[in-house]
């Protein structure tokens, strides 16, 4: 966080457009805070900080002001599941760094140490509103399939800037129920002994590192790099991000979290609806991809488009996220969101569930997810409401500072644009 | 839900759902055999139009995709057919009304390029995974009917979406990928029940990556794209040569043994001869342009590139040409050959004057063809192209219509046309909106709010899903 910090201070003193005031008005404004939705109001920026919100809120003279009118102003987005700043190409391998294979390297593996704020998938994102990302390990899996974690995931900002880490090492990515049983030998049980297993080893190796200094701890499966990573995981310091879909397959992990005191966000979780009690009592944030109502496995046959509504209405704290690991298509967050509500979600909820929802469970509320005076500036205002797509942003900050409403793809339109005759 | 006033022809046409019923496979006609060289139709349609009454669809705003939006408008079905469509039209005698006030009805939704039932869910699952057949360059002998499965749980769920045609196509691991077949998205046990009667076959070829990847990868040809136009160029001589025996044979009498039918070249010939379309998966402008030359090397055309997400680049010469591009607004990166992908892709070809279509090749896109079909719109107007709702219907039903031969059938709302129809809870181009009623051949095959519109997916039957 110190580096950030000393970054984003540097970048205040250097640029002169932070250095400015400015007031959004006359817009509608979801807050995400305490204030709610403020039908009409004003926003106050100076210097990249919130210092003014509210129904009356007086713009002081030599003010730069962006007319809201008929817009809205939301938090800026966060894709809860993605790969931004972590590809380029999907397909063109040495532009990915999103996975690894290395046998040594799974729990330990930190995606938060090799991202590319220059990707040009990060301003294409932005023009959708999105302002941050959890940047989460894949798997690289190959024959064995033996990686028992996926890595640890970060959260990022997309203000393209050389301090691009929000958040590191955030959560831990495990995946269960099938993939996590093909990676255990084959079987579900297989990979529940194997995590217990871990977690044991974790913790001896935590309480006896004195000993495995000497050589005389016992013999470990992980790598001793994946079971310092582990440590804060164990701890219930760290949350264990479990990929799993399947009602039973939800019911266990419930179970083990509860045993082995882990702080568990389930990540998909297409029948949990069928578990959203136990969900709820548990107190376990769900990330959920509304879109995905296919019967896609023998995990999934439950899937619904009304997954995210009925998880909300049980008490659940619902993330929404699109697709999985996803980051061309993260722009398609809103869509998600949207998909929701006409599938029972009230609009607000959804709202919240990408915007304050992922900031409160991944650690960033304090600069990120909601406007409210004494923060900094990270929102979109929008021509209408932000989750249909025939809305588009009119003004962009990140993290305090204004972004082009511009991407790659814009200047490629524009080379192609038909001209005036 | 509408208010339905009650006659003996609406109950016809209104009660129960095609959805909720359990169809029979109809006896297939004989083929129609016209020689011993080609049978056109081994495999033919068994659908029949169910019978379906008159409905009279009241009040709503109609976007015709022939062009207009109509505010309180009426779309009148009979027996199957659309018969009048208009604003404040009187709704005649024996006609079953409907009152769609606050509602918005446009044509079915025609999905240009799918994989249903040819890579059917679970499809994780390898044996439900039929779309390649990923064992030589040319696989132009294959049928994607062939592969098709009825119980393919994305039908319901497309047809839930409104979505009431859509070709089927085989994958684009090869240089000649298949025959694709048009499907009607009826519950039905057999694909001929669902097999669009009179629609033309296409075949599907591929460009770039895919199959020099795929058969460089095995130390094979293609290896490069100029190993696939060599590929292309050979199976074309060979089909000339096919067609010139077949036709020398039958301009001479059918005298004495006609040469051996050779399924692979049949479908060659079929395309030289202008009956069969070809449908192109093909990215790049520079490929693109190649397949055009290609196709006036042999005498054929070339109905629709798919995918194409470089066809802003060329949308003047693709628009000369006639060709369709069916393209997402959102999918790109994926690979090299779909980095310059813009999400005003659709939006570019159309303001050219050529035929965009809005397509989804995904078993999720499909359900929200209409709201693909808004962020290419949105990002017209962005780019400031003033492109009406009215018009840009049309991406996702008039125009993928034509690309795959149908459009005399379906696509808009126009008198004569089937009565395939789609009642939206809201404009369409709204995220909000949904479908609460479909017709196909003016027989209802969903209906939101009627319980016997349950799955027809014979696989979720008795599981934990949301089967109704």
């Amino acid at each position: 966080m110190n580096r950030r910090l000393l970054a984003l201070a540097a970048f205040a003193l250097a640029t002169s457009a932070r250095a400015e005031t400015i007031a959004i008005v006359d817009a509608r404004l979801m807050t995400m805070a305490a204030a709610g939705e403020i039908e009409r109001g004003t926003i106050l920026i100076r210097d990249g900080c919130i210092v003014a919100i509210g129904p009356a809120v007086t713009v002081p003279a030599g003010t730069k002001v962006i007319d809201g009118r008929g817009g809205t102003v939301t938090p800026g987005f966060l894709q809860a599941d993605s790969t931004l700043g972590a590809v380029e190409v999907s397909q063109v391998p040495a532009s990915t760094d999103r996975a690894t294979h290395s046998a040594a390297i799974s729990a330990g593996f930190d995606l938060s140490l090799g991202l590319n704020p220059d990707s040009i998938l990060l301003p294409v994102s932005r023009l959708a509103g999105i302002t941050h990302a959890v940047a989460t390990p894949l798997y690289d899996d190959r024959a064995g399939r033996d990686l028992q974690f996926a890595g640890q995931a970060a959260v990022i900002d997309l203000a393209q800037g050389p301090a691009m880490i929000t958040r590191p090492r955030a959560a831990m990515v495990l995946e269960m129920g099938e993939g996590g049983a093909e990676r255990a030998g084959g079987a579900r049980a297989a990979a529940i002994v194997a995590l217990k297993a871990a977690l044991a080893d974790v913790r001896h190796f935590a309480s006896h590192r004195a000993d495995y200094d000497r050589g005389k701890g016992r013999p470990q499966k992980l790598s001793r790099i994946d079971l310092e990573a582990l440590i804060p995981v164990a701890e219930g310091r760290m949350p264990l991000i479990v990929k799993v879909d399947r009602a039973s397959d939800i019911r266990e992990i419930i179970a083990l979290a509860r045993e082995e005191k882990l702080r568990v966000i389930l990540d998909g979780a297409e029948e949990g609806w069928r578990v959203a009690t136990d969900i709820a009592a548990a107190g376990l944030p769900v990330i959920v991809d509304p879109l995905a109502n296919l019967p896609r496995s023998f995990s999934e046959l439950g899937a619904t488009m009304e997954n995210a509504a009925r998880l909300h209405a049980a008490g659940v704290t619902v993330i929404i996220k699109t697709g999985s690991g996803t980051a061309h298509r993260a722009r398609e967050l809103r869509y998600g969101a949207g998909n929701a509500v006409a599938y029972g979600l009230p609009h607000d909820v959804a709202v919240a569930a990408i915007t304050i929802n992922p900031a409160r469970v991944f650690g960033v509320a304090d600069r990120v997810g909601s406007l409210e005076a004494g923060r900094l500036a990270d929102l979109v205002l929008w021509n209408g409401d932000p989750l249909e797509p025939l809305s588009q942003p009119q003004a962009i900050f990140v993290e305090g500072a204004e972004k082009p409403l511009t991407a790659r793809p814009l200047e490629l339109r524009d080379r192609y644009l038909p001209r005036a005759p | 839900m509408s208010v339905r006033a009650v006659t003996v022809l609406a109950a016809l046409a209104l009660a129960g759902c095609a959805a909720g019923e359990r169809p029979q496979p109809a006896v297939s006609p004989a083929a129609e055999v016209q020689g011993p060289l080609v049978a056109p139709n081994p495999y033919p349609a068994t659908y029949r139009p169910p019978a379906a009454g008159r409905v009279a669809l009241v009040g709503a705003t109609v976007l015709t995709a022939a062009g207009d939006e109509i505010a309180n408008g009426t779309v009148l079905m009979d027996r199957g057919k659309i018969v009048a469509v208009g604003p404040d039209l009187a709704v005649p005698d024996g006609y079953a009304r409907i009152d769609a006030r606050g509602r918005w009805i446009t044509p079915g939704v025609i999905d240009a390029h799918s994989h249903l039932g040819v890579w059917s869910q679970p499809d994780t699952v390898e044996a439900n995974n039929d779309v390649n057949e990923m064992t030589d360059p040319n696989t132009a002998q294959v049928w994607a009917e062939h592969s098709v499965w009825p119980q393919d749980p994305g039908f319901d769920t497309a047809r839930e979406a409104g979505v009431t045609t859509m070709m089927v196509l085989p994958g684009s691991a090869n240089l000649f990928g298949g025959r694709t077949v048009t499907l009607k998205n009826v519950p039905s046990v057999t694909m001929q029940g669902m097999k669009f009667p009179g629609a033309p076959y296409g075949l599907k070829i591929a460009c770039g990556e895919n199959p020099k990847r795929v058969y460089g990868g095995r130390g094979r040809s293609p290896a490069t794209r100029m190993g696939n136009v060599a590929g292309y160029r050979k199976a074309w001589i060979d089909a000339q040569d096919y067609a010139r025996r077949q036709d020398k044979w039958e301009k001479g009498g059918r005298v004495g043994d006609g040469p051996k039918r050779d399924l692979q070249l049949e479908t060659l010939a079929g395309v030289l001869k202008g009956e069969i379309l070809v449908q192109n998966h093909c990215y790049r402008a520079d490929e693109m342009a190649n397949m055009i030359d290609i196709a006036r090397e042999f005498g054929f055309s070339i109905r629709a590139f798919h995918h194409a997400n470089e066809a802003y680049k060329i949308a003047p010469l693709l628009a000369k040409e006639d060709i369709c591009v069916a393209t997402w607004a959102s999918w790109w990166g994926y690979k090299m050959e779909v980095y310059d992908a813009l999400e005003e892709n659709a939006a570019l070809v159309h303001a050219a004057g050529g035929c965009a279509i809005i397509h989804s090749d995904d078993a999720i896109l499909v359900q929200h063809l209409n709201q693909e079909a808004a962020a290419a719109l949105s990002s017209a107007w962005r780019a400031g192209i003033p492109i009406a709702r009215a018009d840009a219907i049309r991406w996702i039903t008039a125009n993928p219509a034509k690309a795959l031969g149908i459009a005399d059938k379906v696509g808009t709302l126009e008198p004569g046309k089937n009565a395939d129809v789609v009642l939206w809870s809201a404009d369409p181009f709204s995220i909000y909106a949904r479908a609460e009623k479909v017709w196909i051949d003016g027989a209802v095959v969903f209906d939101r709010a009627d319980p016997a519109c349950r799955r027809h997916s014979d696989l979720l039957l008795g599981q934990p899903g949301d089967t109704q």
